[in-house]
């Protein structure tokens, strides 16, 4: 008899765990008349001038590999972008490359610069992919929490108590999935002379950037002194709708951009052409569109977020991304049971704050990226649902 | 733009209380904005959008081309007034280039236009010439894309 395949992974895989969306969605899956607040995309199509550039690509005969870093117009029109929006410039033949989306580019800066046993600092609640990506780096993450009263800012008197001897790599991502939260300028200037001061590398994740409601947006990568120690990440899928593009870049110092090209050219090679193609169209002319999205996230925003705390469900007010990020505690349930319990009481999927780290607990992640329509029997739903359940 | 117009240029069909909710307005509000839009004559009226294509109704749809006399002190206005009259006029505009009006035309057969065309608005005094396309297809129809496959979605319910 064959014996189990298991003995073959490796044992940092095997440990890791899967993540608490793919769980959760394998339940919602089989309810398909569910309202779903669960999505983490926009729920526009990609604007069709941005398709369009991609057809007409395909039709030019346009299906080659590109350069490693990725196409130089592309790279070009990135740094007249992130100029224009964040006030830094990179240099596009050594200092910018596209990625198959944000994610591969976090994944092969963490290898690129991680040894074994060094250690990374990040907060939680965040992205799924975070904690498992430093562990796939041989690496150790270490959590910093983040809370509701800090409206899921960042605490920087937090980040100086997690550090400890062998912290190499700070990951930041604000606005943040799932919270919505967002760090102010002073905050991160704090951050930024401890990042000096312990020598550390700072990776951010701007992919929310564009969709931040309340007052402007500051990358850690702007402040003085920053820009050397700075892995900048960003891409295309919220703003622009193209997560099925799959199509991100980094920008940072040449030698770190160097060193993950060495990755991404032996793992990727290089990001399809055909999004890149759309990504040209996208910066090019693709500002009134996502003006168009936000204009649309932020209203449904701030009906969302009235409606949890009318239903009791206390929720800060995210100044970003398209998540609400309420508060179950009223109900005395885990995460988990309010979620499975809401979907089968009354067919709305939400998903649990737990699937985004531990300190996720007691609350969970609303999308409020769907129609007026849904997103107010949703609300509905969910009221006589918590009428039921919280005290 | 008044946040009620916006709400309803998004096309949603909510009902007032349900925009009064969105909104966070009272529903008496959003009622006394509604009237107002409408006394101002900012907003002219509801109607649905049919698929023409599928639609049950028998409609022939021609666009005319109309070259006119502009009057002393009239100017275009009132000859192309008295054109919208007619009740087979859908909408009529003033354009630029090689000819003044365009007209958008119904009727339920083709001759029933023709007859509008020939009879009705070639002898308006004043008008000089017309020129009469009938609509084949519809492929888009007031910002509905129709005959497409359709942009379904095979997005996860619960994702990333």
């Amino acid at each position: 008899m064959e014996k189990d395949s298991t003995r073959f992974i490796a044992d940092h895989v095997i440990g890791l765990p899967r993540s608490g969306i793919r769980d959760f969605f394998a339940i919602v899956a089989a309810m398909p008349e569910a309202i779903s607040l669960g999505i983490g995309e926009p729920d526009f199509v990609t604007p069709w001038n941005i398709r369009e550039a991609s057809i007409f690509a395909l039709e030019k005969g346009r299906t080659s590999y590109t350069d490693n870093k990725g196409l130089i117009q592309l790279r070009r029109e990135i740094n007249v972008y992130v100029e224009n929006n964040f006030g830094i410039s990179y240099n596009p033949d050594s200092e910018i490359l596209i990625s198959v989306g944000v994610s591969e580019a976090l994944d092969i800066a963490l290898r690129a610069v991680l040894n074994p046993g060094d250690k990374v600092l990040y907060h939680e609640p965040c992205y799924v992919s975070y904690s498992p990506s430093i562990i796939l780096a041989h690496a150790q993450p270490i959590a910093v929490g983040t809370s509701a009263e800090d409206q899921f800012g960042i605490d920087p008197a937090a980040v100086e108590a997690a550090w400890e001897p062998g912290c190499k790599v700070l990951m930041l991502n604000f606005p943040t999935n799932p919270t919505g939260g967002v760090t102010e300028r002073d905050k991160l200037e704090r951050i930024a002379k401890f990042a000096v001061e312990k020598d550390l590398l700072v990776i951010s994740d701007e992919i929310y950037s564009e969709l931040t409601f309340e007052g402007e947006h500051t990358s850690i990568a702007m402040l003085p002194g920053m820009k050397e120690r700075t892995i900048f990440l960003h891409g295309f899928s919220k703003a622009f709708a193209m997560t099925g593009f799959r199509i991100g870049y980094a920008c940072g110092p040449a030698e770190l951009i160097e060193a993950m090209m060495k990755i991404h050219q032996y793992s990727m090679l290089c990001a399809p052409i055909l999004s890149q193609e759309a990504a040209i169209e996208a910066l090019k002319n693709g500002g009134p569109a996502v003006a168009k999205m936000k204009e649309q996230y932020h209203q449904r925003r701030d009906f969302i977020v009235r409606r949890f705390n009318e239903i009791g469900l206390t929720c800060h007010l995210p100044k970003g991304s398209f998540y609400a990020f309420p508060s179950i505690q009223s109900s005395g349930m885990s995460s988990m049971d309010f979620c499975t319990g809401l979907l089968e009481a009354e067919s709305v999927a939400v998903v649990p704050g737990t699937a985004f780290g531990p300190s996720g607990a007691g609350f969970v992640r609303a999308s409020f990226s769907t129609s007026y329509k849904r997103i107010l029997e949703a609300a509905d739903r969910i009221e006589r649902y918590a009428e039921k359940v919280c005290s | 733009m008044s946040s009620v117009l916006q709400l309803l240029l998004d096309g949603e069909r909510l009902n007032t209380a349900q925009m009064a909710q969105v909104l966070n307005l009272p529903e008496e509000e959003v009622n006394a904005e509604l009237s107002r839009l409408e006394d101002e004559g900012i907003l002219l009226g509801w109607r649905p959008i049919f698929n023409p294509e599928k639609s049950q109704e028998n409609v022939v749809r021609a666009v005319i081309e109309v070259k006119i006399s502009p009057e002393r002190e009239g100017g275009f206005g009132r000859l192309a007034a008295r054109i919208s009259r007619f009740e087979a006029v859908e909408s009529c505009y003033l354009m630029s280039g090689a000819y003044d009006l365009l007209v958008f035309a119904t009727g339920s057969d083709l001759r029933e236009v023709a007859l509008f065309v020939s009879e009705r608005l070639a002898s308006v005094d004043g008008v000089l010439s017309t020129a009469t396309h009938f609509r084949l297809r519809t492929y888009k129809e007031q910002g509905h894309l129709l005959l497409t496959a359709g942009e379904s979605s095979d997005r996860p319910a619960v994702s990333a």
